[in-house]
């Protein structure tokens, strides 16, 4: 199947829920299942094709989000416009980051530990500094136009929403059919033979991550739109590092629907552990800790790896 | 003989007190295979390390091409015309066969479908054909070194570094490998091997350079090479030499 009809076929799919259901929990458990795809999206290209599994793309969600927020809140700066900076300053701050653990070597886990250190100390900052709000947070003032990017009902949050999450899938396959991309997997793959091949690891990763993080904070920037309400806990929490990784882990790392496919299915197993417990709080994190142990141990290239194991299997059997 | 393409100049390179490459220097002729032999632990690999930029030398000058290249990093030197395998293959392993080699043809083309198309044609040169859609990983150790040598190859190297290639390979594999080097060097590739198969290099080599515990002992042509007193005693330990020369004259 051709890949760009097949990523119009299921944005459009998408599209239609809105027209079938008004029910505010519908579109409201959809829309955060694609604001995690979009978070995750972010995540997928560094971690997924790169190898670079990041633990703290909350530093951009968080950052994406409270530049958009603080600029609306303090300086009267278009919501739409704020869209812009916001996704600016969390690439900004994917580069920041990416410049200063790639080139001082760091790998495999250690990356993943200064990553979750930049995100903690952000998400510390931002909870005593007067500007995001310290302990109050930030309470974006309620004006539902479009211009101010709010809407009266969820189904326009829905649709743009998925309309973020459609172009990133575009981005991710043209970058897929690029040198770039090709570069990205053989770092993945092997760094030593991929330098020794013309590949400049450090800029590629480098890239890889600025992208990354801009496509994180475009997610963050628009939670703080549809909840217009941020604390350091929500925008910088370890919450979203979590939910950005696991949904293309879930749903196979370094896939283009990896990350879609896995936020529908680790936000339903969530939805369905609160109805179950009642709510009990944490008890959804206990759920995607076993659901990452065994996707990890049984499906290690997640769904869409499933997926390809099962469908060439019938092709290979007509083969002697 | 012409000017060199690539000119060693008295490198240096210690790990903490040992001196792995003590004082190297030699040349590498344009568009001639030269082979680099010695005895297990002489620097020869440590010594391709400093050439490819993996490893910065302490001491001394690497010339390419007319420029100094000392300490660039890999993926310029490779952008400058150096290609190299690794003596322990280091295939993308979650890639094709085709996308593997794809990655060296990238290096001149941006757009994908040329890369896959060019690697296309260098499978076809270290007959890998046949296994240009199979993931890396089903490849035997044969197949695993032809691919090594095809990633190199498709950067279009000017100089090519073979780290064993023919290591792990059974007597007719190596028979099927070695036509391979000889007409990849045949379209003005200059090559320069680390090798142990003697066999191959006897027939492949045209300058053989001896390096033992860090030094070049000896050089010359592939028949010189081997018969020489330093090289043997090298390879077979101090007093062979003249105990074989001793045995010669007893039968």
């Amino acid at each position: 199947m051709k890949v760009y009809p097949s990523i119009a076929l299921v944005v459009a799919v998408l599209a239609i829920v809105p027209f079938v259901t008004a029910s505010n929990a519908v579109l409201n458990f959809l829309v955060m299942a694609l604001l995690i795809a979009l978070a995750g999206q972010g995540w997928n290209l560094l971690g997924g094709y790169g190898g670079q599994y990041s633990f703290g793309h909350a530093a951009f969600f968080g950052t994406g989000a409270y530049v958009t927020a603080i600029l609306q809140v303090r300086y009267g700066i278009n919501a739409w416009l704020g869209l812009f900076i916001g996704v600016a300053a969390g690439a900004l701050v994917g580069a920041v980051i990416g410049a200063l653990s790639f080139r001082s070597g760091l790998k495999g886990s250690y990356f993943s530990l200064v990553t979750l250190a930049f995100a903690e100390v952000l998400r510390i900052v931002a909870s005593v500094t007067p500007i995001t709000g310290a302990g109050v947070g930030t309470l974006i003032k309620l004006d539902l136009r479009p211009e101010a990017f709010q809407f009266q009902s969820r189904a326009p949050f829905y649709w743009i929403a998925l309309g973020f999450v459609g172009l990133s899938l575009v981005l991710m396959r043209a970058i897929e059919q690029s040198r770039f991309g090709a570069y990205l997997v053989a770092i993945r793959e092997n760094e030593d033979a991929a330098e020794a091949l013309g590949v400049d690891a450090f800029k590629v990763k480098l890239a890889a991550m600025t992208v990354s993080a801009a496509i994180t904070a475009t997610a963050g920037c628009f939670y703080a739109q549809y909840f217009l309400f941020l604390d350091a806990a929500i925008a910088y929490g370890p919450w979203i590092s979590v939910d950005a990784l696991l949904a293309p882990i879930v749903g196979g790392a370094g896939t283009l629907f990896g990350p879609l496919a896995g936020a529908l299915v680790i936000k339903t197993l969530g939805e369905a552990t609160k109805l179950m417990t009642g709510g009990a709080p944490g008890l959804d994190l206990v759920i995607y800790g076993l659901v990452l142990i065994a996707v990890v141990g049984l499906a290690p290239r997640g769904i869409a790896g499933l997926a390809a194991r099962l469908i060439p299997r019938r092709r290979t059997g007509a083969q002697p | 003989m012409s000017e060199a393409l690539l000119r060693i100049d008295n490198i240096v390179k210690r790990f903490g007190g040992l001196r792995a490459v003590d004082q190297v220097s030699f040349d590498v002729v344009p568009e001639r295979i030269t082979a680099l032999i010695g005895p297990n632990g002489a620097g020869k690999t440590t010594l391709f390390s400093l050439v490819a930029g993996f490893l910065p030398p302490d001491h001394g000058r690497i010339v390419f091409d007319g420029a100094d290249v000392t300490g660039e990093p890999p993926h310029r030197l490779a952008h400058r015309g150096i290609g190299r395998t690794f003596q322990i293959v280091q295939p993308f392993a979650g890639l094709t066969v085709r996308e593997n080699i794809a990655v060296g043809s990238h290096l001149a083309r941006s757009r994908r479908t040329d890369a896959l198309a060019a690697a296309g044609d260098v499978a076809h040169a270290v007959g890998l054909s046949a296994q240009l859609d199979q993931p890396a990983v089903t490849l035997t150790v044969a197949g695993r070194k032809r691919l090594e040598l095809a990633r190199a190859l498709a950067i279009e190297p000017k100089l090519l570094l073979l780290d064993e290639v023919l290591a792990g390979l059974n007597p007719s594999e190596i028979r099927d490998m070695v036509p391979v080097i000889r007409a990849i060097a045949g379209r003005g590739v200059t090559i320069l091997m680390i090798e142990h198969v003697m066999q191959a290099v006897m027939s492949l080599a045209a300058q053989v350079f001896v390096l033992a515990e860090g030094r070049i002992i000896a050089q010359g042509a592939p028949h010189e090479v081997a018969a020489d007193r330093r090289v043997i005693e090298a390879y077979l330990g101090h007093g062979a030499a003249s105990r074989m020369a001793a045995g010669a004259a007893h039968d």
